[in-house]
């Protein structure tokens, strides 16, 4: 009776999920076909993928994207598998994460759980139907991926591995799917289950990347760690599958013990009581909106400090990686008055500006979760004007925007130093990576300015920021069209120290984001507040 | 024929006692009123009810089933309506019915066309756009539309406007009328005045009264005001005698109502000319558990 009208409700998370599912399924499928595609067709000869076979070798890439393999005979398959795999599959846990904590612990949170329990269903039927839902999505997309990869025929990407690898993503959604339902149950809030799980998932990406540096074995305990030794598309091993099959399984009966055990509503990390009044500080707009998202503002800048000085630490091995390689030299040495290494900051400035816009746009659009949850509404009506409170969350959003790429490069320089035999000066950092704030400041308006007119449509400053994420990291792997490379703030920003600074697109950048400000909130005044 | 029968049950949350020794009874055929101010336990022994929640000791039945150990044979015969209820934004009104409908069992769509014209909802529409009171409708809906034999209500009014507040009672009263029972947890003393045969009060995680209205206004006062030939000089300081106000020379007091006789005779040495009574009300009763004791 545990399980009664499984099936029923199953069909229920369908119709609420199919639209979400859908559009992932479909991004994640067309993304994978296009790279393979785009790989396969770029480089031809055995020249250039061997040279492309020495810049994977790189310390920085493994930190990145994790080790290489096959790298004597490199082919498309391995190519791509490397370049693509990992991030994919943290896509897959992004979704998993998503989903699970939206079915589970969001549900519960609002009440709706005990709706349905009150109902003829089973005590573990909802749980189980979202593990059902959210696992066969999983698998589903991983399998698309397959057909497709294997549909194209493209050239050094097997059958097999075309399997193995739509099947590696999919055990990447899965462990992330069982972890955030250990967490729902664990959490008493969904942003609680949400933030562990996330955090989580970065601290397996860092122990990997540190792991993949230093030391397989470290590595291996991350699950993202564990399923890159598949070696896709060359060695085609099953174990990492197996292996986080089996704990995806335990994980999940985990999960079901505690759901078990506990009273709907509860969680098991108990919340201690608050404070009775209300300190000075948070009886401001901006007080409020700073202490409403305290913990995650704070997770994210640890984060993003923690990014820095992960990236930063493979800085050693880089220089001697630079010295030893001469195909590497020539490649990047065209501009001799700087070392190797600082070329190579070019291009991890761009990706942790791309990573610190996150924290800052999700502050901005808790703008837009407070106005759905009629919350907006009881500010404005008291003597908090329009101005004030959009203004007050666009000027934190700068901030942390601002902050967060100060730590990831204050991080990286730390590190460096600490490893590096001729320490690259702070003030080489600093100027490289702020650089790109505008950039930054560029999305925020963005969003500023959706939010003003078509406050429904603000999702879409997501895929512009995975746009960018996708031109400035496989752009010029791929080829891609200048003009499309063009679309992406990102892309006029000066690429210190290497380029040399330039004014004019800094200032484009501020004049265009100051008037989308301006029209932001004229936007904003003039629509109607939902709540 | 008892339906709900809860016997001792206490519920503790970490070292909270939420539910201390909890007794209560529903009878077949039977509205039973269930009040308390916030926080008191309301929900907490509803939730207990319906199984969601695990009772840290005592018994808690239902048809003579266990609530938590039979849960879903009890939920096949039960309908519940909590009073915050926040539904799937992107499903319609309609649907959502349907979906808990089909989860009982069998449906009745003419039942659930009838009441949808009844509440005056709009099916169509989807459950984000929905109001409070609206949602409420849904449920409310989706909950007398079914083929229930208990009816648990946690203050399922406290969205609707009076003309649909009407329609509730109605509801409440038909299937009261095909001999179902209802546990009706409010805090609208008169609509629990109106619908209810037994009443039980829960203050602080205890059950401090249940009982028929009437046997619960010996506890209460009755309301006088007086008009007599010569003043009363210490009417202030009689036992059972309060909120004494003066008002051009009536006498307007509340007697505690097993002392009335005694008061009665006392009074009447001094002429009264004018007497006017109001018989205890359930708010009367509920202010002064809460006055005095909370």
């Amino acid at each position: 009776m545990r399980f009664h009208s499984l099936q029923k409700l199953l069909a229920w998370k369908w119709r609420q999920s199919r639209v979400s599912f859908m559009i992932w399924g479909v991004s994640l499928v067309l993304i994978t076909v296009a790279t393979a595609s785009a790989f396969s067709g770029l480089y031809q000869n055995e020249q250039e993928r061997a040279a492309m076979a020495q810049t994977m070798e790189n310390p920085a890439m493994t930190a990145m994207v994790g080790p290489g393999y096959g790298l004597s005979n490199y082919t498309n398959g391995a190519m791509m598998a490397h370049e693509m795999l990992l991030f994919t599959m943290i896509a897959f846990a992004v979704m998993s994460i998503l989903m699970v904590s939206k079915q589970t612990r969001a549900e519960e949170e609002d009440g709706k759980l005990e709706l349905i329990r009150a109902l003829p269903v089973g005590r573990l039927s909802p749980l189980m139907a979202s593990f059902i839902t959210v696992s066969s999505y999983n698998i589903i997309i991983g399998l698309l991926i397959a057909f497709g990869l294997v549909a194209m025929n493209f050239d050094g990407i097997g059958i097999e591995g075309s399997f193995l690898y739509g099947i590696t993503l999919a055990c990447g959604g899965l462990i992330f799917t069982a972890i955030t339902a250990i967490f729902a149950q664990l959490s008493q809030t969904a942003r609680g289950t949400l933030g562990y799980s996330f955090t989580f998932l970065l601290l397996f990406y860092f122990i990997r990347a540190i792991g993949d540096v230093s030391n397989e074995a470290l590595s291996l305990s991350s699950p993202l760690g564990l399923l890159l030794r598949v070696e896709v598309f060359v060695h085609n091993y099953w174990w990492p599958i197996l292996i986080t099959f089996m704990v995806y399984l335990i994980l999940v009966a985990v999960a079901f013990l505690l759901n078990n055990r506990r009273d709907v509503g509860a969680g098991l990390i108990a919340t201690k009581p608050g404070r009775k009044k209300a300190s000075g500080w948070i009886l401001s707009t901006i007080g409020l909106a700073l202490r409403i998202q305290r913990t995650s503002i704070i997770a994210w800048l640890v984060a993003m400090l923690l990014l820095g000085l992960s990236y930063g630490s493979v800085f050693g091995d880089l220089e001697a990686f630079f010295e030893n390689n001469e195909a590497m030299k020539q490649m990047l040495g065209s501009n001799a008055n700087y070392s190797l290494t600082e070329q190579f900051i070019t291009m991890l400035m761009v990706i942790l500006a791309i990573f610190s816009t996150i924290p800052a746009l999700i502050t901005f659009l808790k703008i837009k979760g407070e106005e759905k949850k009629e919350r907006l509404g009881m500010l404005l009506t008291g003597t908090v004007s329009r101005w004030n409170i959009v203004g007050v969350y666009y000027l934190i959003g700068i901030l942390l925007s601002t902050i967060s790429q100060f730590l990831a490069v204050y991080g990286l320089w730390i590190s460096s130093s600490f490893v590096m035999e001729e320490p690259i000066p702070f003030i080489n950092f600093w100027k490289a990576g702020m650089a790109y704030l505008p950039a930054s400041w560029f999305l925020l308006t963005i969003a500023l300015c959706i939010f003003g007119f078509l406050p429904k449509w603000t999702p879409i400053i997501w895929g512009y920021l995975v746009f960018s994420f996708i031109v400035v990291y496989l752009g010029e792997m791929l080829d891609l069209p200048e003009w499309l490379a063009q679309l992406s703030s990102y892309s006029h920003i000066p690429q210190l120290p290497v380029e040399a600074f330039d004014w004019l697109p800094i200032i484009v950048l501020i004049g265009l984001s100051l008037i989308g400000t301006v029209a932001g909130f004229i936007g904003f005044r003039k629509r109607d507040v939902i709540g | 024929m008892t339906v709900v029968q809860v016997q001792n049950v206490e519920k503790r949350f970490g070292s909270f006692q939420a539910l201390n020794k909890i007794n209560l009874q529903v009878n077949k055929g039977e509205v039973f009123g269930f009040i308390g101010p916030n926080g008191a336990g309301k929900s907490t022994t509803i939730r207990v009810l319906l199984g969601i929640i695990q009772a840290s000791a005592g018994s808690a039945k239902i048809f003579g089933m266990d609530v938590w150990k039979e849960a879903v044979q009890i939920h096949h015969r039960i309908a519940y309506v909590p009073g915050d209820i926040h539904l799937w934004e992107n499903l319609t009104g309609g649907e959502v019915i349907d979906i808990f409908l089909r989860l009982r069992g069998k449906v009745d769509y003419k039942k659930k066309e009838k009441l949808i014209d009844l509440f005056q909802l709009d099916p169509r529409k989807k459950c984000g756009t929905y109001s409070k009171g609206n949602r409420q409708k849904v449920a409310l809906i989706a909950a007398f539309a079914s083929d229930a034999e208990l009816f648990i209500l946690d203050e399922p009014t406290s969205g609707l406007d009076p003309l649909m507040e009407q329609v509730f009672q109605q509801c409440v009263a038909e299937v009261k009328k095909n001999g179902k029972s209802v546990l009706l947890s409010s805090h609208i003393l008169s609509e629990v005045e109106k619908l209810c045969d037994r009443v039980g009060i829960i203050r602080q995680g205890e059950m401090i009264e249940t009982g028929t209205l009437e046997e619960l206004s010996y506890l209460t006062r009755t309301n006088l005001k007086l008009t007599t030939n010569s003043a009363i000089k210490d009417l202030s300081e009689w036992s059972g005698i309060h909120e004494l106000q003066k008002e051009n020379g009536d006498y307007i007091f509340q007697v505690d109502t097993d002392k009335l006789p005694e008061i009665m005779t006392k009074l009447s040495s001094y002429g009264i000319i004018k007497i006017e009574s109001k018989p205890p009300t359930l708010e009367d009763l509920f202010m002064r558990h809460y006055e005095q004791k909370g």
